[in-house]
């Protein structure tokens, strides 16, 4: 049987092991969807293709392999471009499938037509315009190829309507497309490496994104317990270690933990493992571990000397160096660098009230974490609840904690959590959200009802943009403007509305009982905690400021 | 000012100039001249480009290696830019009539 361009998509897609596809047809993309419909593979309908971006996103966050979206051509790739950039700054290997205009209608400013090659260089890792049924043989499984290769990405393929209508030739089907294995066999660079850390005094483990993306959590542990190096984490490194494992100093940067980001200055050798030295984690980077030497590791050799020149830059994945490093690195005591860690953690007293306090919006989401079974995934929007959330809530697992890190994209919270029950279906899904994230995707709760997943969300509601308000009480003289909402919803009601369970979470979460229900309740539901609307996040390092200048609470907080 | 030669060679097809060009615009980085054209089969094409050099050049190069639809990227340094001008060929007439 002849297949058509579309057809032959769909075999593709099938052949690459793709069993799930978020998005929304329209006039370009009505033939994929003619042969999607005799597919095994299951389409999700999503309310707004960003929607479905972001499902794919906490699909491929959770498994750490490629997820497909689709949208038609027009304001449907244009709709997609956010979630597109997220996963490009996140570096999440996605494959967005667009529909265009017929070949002989590109350039006419057709209708719905957009030029979503040019719109989409800037924010993805590769991109495709089809010119031909045949070219569907590579692009395809190429795109599977760039978008998990290396350091992950999204890949967009736009395809014109004709190019899915027309024959594809077909003699045999390509092999699907897989990553491409680590060359990376430099012994020589290895001993270096371990040569430095064997002679350091006070080296420290900087872990990001790349531990994860190359799961290599377990042999940071084994590689810190065996020399006794303690570890810091960047936001995308978060779950590389258990939240209390006693050689885990927590987060460091803007709102980190006073002792990491101490740590890390007194520090003599820094290990980067998979970060990008982001200025939201370093600080003004001239003033950043500036008495540290520095081993850079990283998948994409441009990351290394970019922002911070490198004592030692080796360009591979986190997983294959410290493999080959591990039976290299000597057995460490290291005890007055520990003592020297145990002192800073002495002095930060304020710092386990913030989350001592059940009143307290970390309290809260601490308390969350608490009951929420072991195997939760937990995703969040951004601000202020997403800080919150990143200093408090016991992270246990590489992958059980999905946040926009570099966009910073509100509305990424709930899709990405659906995301992440689709490919999790036997666990508990947590979205932790603030009010004014929520309102940017909150069309999905019709997606989230329609699939009846086991995802609960509490929103953390203030109303206010918290972290904007935060900055204009610190830094613009108080002038608190455009930051407060003047009336806000009733999220109660507009979830029963959708047809989502609801509880009411009492004012700052003293309802705890709420809490407890809505984990154990085995479908989509909404906790609703108004919480007290000047609560700040601490501390706090003032943008293009050193992590040293932390701005702490003035009083300790005394809400109840 | 000494003036610095990329030479790439890239696949070709309609978008390889915004894929490149594309990259200079992000990085804020200008661009003093482009030549290129196809080659053999018009598979692959040459471009040179010509920029000053600059203390961002590695990680500009780093991130032209990086492109799909670069295949080799070399460069010449301390270069007086006369071997880019030879390129354009002696004649400076415009060789297009106005429209």
């Amino acid at each position: 049987m002849a297949l058509n361009g579309a057809q032959l998509i769909v075999k593709l897609l099938e052949r690459q092991g793709i069993d799930i596809i978020w998005g929304i047809p329209g006039g370009a993309t009505l033939p994929l969807y003619d042969a999607l419909c005799q597919s095994p593979i299951r389409h999700i309908l999503t309310r707004h293709e960003q929607g479905a971006g972001f499902m794919a996103q906490g699909w491929a966050r959770t498994t750490g392999r490629a997820a497909v979206c689709t949208a038609t051509s027009g304001p449907g790739s244009t709709n997609l471009v956010t979630a597109l950039a997220d996963a490009h700054l996140d570096s999440i290997p996605l494959v967005a499938i667009t529909g265009q205009v017929p070949t002989s209608l590109i350039g006419t400013d057709a209708f719905q037509e957009v030029d979503t090659y040019g719109l989409t260089i800037p924010v993805t890792k590769h991109n495709f315009l089809v010119q031909s049924p045949e070219d569907l043989l590579t692009v395809i499984p190429e795109a599977f190829r760039i978008a998990e290769s290396g350091r992950p990405g999204p890949v967009v393929i736009d395809i014109p309507k004709d190019v899915q209508t027309r024959p594809a030739p077909l003699e045999k089907y390509p092999e699907p497309g897989t990553p491409e294995k680590q060359q990376f066999q430099d012994q020589e660079q290895l001993a270096r490496m371990a040569e430095m850390i064997n002679r350091a005094q006070r080296p420290l483990f900087y872990v990001g994104g790349g531990v994860i993306a190359s799961n290599a959590a377990g042999l940071v542990h084994r590689t810190a317990e065996k020399s006794n190096i303690p570890v810091v984490s960047t936001l995308m490194g978060l779950g590389t270690m258990p939240h209390d494992h006693p050689l885990y100093l927590g987060m460091l940067g803007m709102h980190g933990t006073p002792f990491a980001n101490r740590a890390m200055a007194s520090a003599d050798l820094i290990i980067a493992l998979g970060i990008r030295f982001d200025d939201r984690a370093t600080g003004k980077i001239e003033a950043f571990c500036r008495d540290a030497a520095i081993i850079h590791v990283d998948v994409d050799e441009s990351e290394i000397d970019k922002l911070k020149n490198a004592s030692l830059g080796i360009c591979a994945d986190a997983a294959t160096v410290l493999e080959g490093l591990y039976p290299l690195v000597a057995r460490a005591g290291r005890l007055s660098w520990h003592q020297y860690i145990d002192a800073l953690k002495s002095k930060a007293p304020a710092w386990a009230d913030y989350i001592d306090n059940p009143a307290h919006p970390a309290g809260i989401i601490r308390y969350i974490g608490s009951r929420a079974p072991e195997n939760t995934v937990v995703a969040t929007d951004v601000g202020q609840h997403q800080m919150w959330t990143a200093q408090a809530y016991p992270v246990r697992h590489p992958r059980s904690l999905l946040m926009s890190g570099g966009l910073g994209t509100m509305g990424f919270g709930m899709p990405a959590a659906m995301g992440a029950a689709f490919a999790a279906p036997e666990s508990k899904v947590v979205c932790i959200t603030g009010d004014g994230s929520f309102l940017m995707n909150i069309q999905e709760l019709a997606t989230l009802a329609e699939q009846h997943l086991n995802l609960t969300i509490f929103v953390m509601d203030n109303g206010h943009l918290g972290l904007v308000r935060q900055q204009q009480e610190l830094f613009y003289a108080n002038n608190i403007f455009a930051s407060k909402f003047t009336r806000s919803p009733d999220f109660i009601a507009i979830a029963k509305g959708f047809g989502i369970r609801t509880w009411n979470g009492g004012i700052n979460g003293e309802n705890r009982d709420a809490i407890d229900q809505a984990l154990e309740f085995k479908g989509p539901s909404l906790v609703h905690i108004p919480i007290d609307e000047t609560t700040n996040v601490y501390p706090m390092v003032p943008p293009g400021a050193c992590n040293l200048e932390m701005i702490q609470e003035k009083t300790p907080c005394t809400i109840q | 000012m000494y003036d610095t030669i990329i030479e790439l060679k890239v696949r070709n097809h309609p978008g390889v100039m915004s894929q490149i060009t594309g990259l200079f615009a992000r990085k804020a980085f200008n661009l003093e001249g482009i030549v290129c054209r196809s080659e053999g089969d018009a598979t692959q094409s040459r471009m040179v480009l010509l920029v000053y050099k600059n203390a961002r050049m590695d990680q500009l190069i780093k991130q032209l290696a990086k492109l799909y639809d670069v295949l080799k990227v070399s460069v010449a340094q301390d270069m007086d830019g006369t071997r880019f001008k030879a390129l354009f060929g002696n004649d400076q007439k415009d060789p297009c009539p106005m429209i």
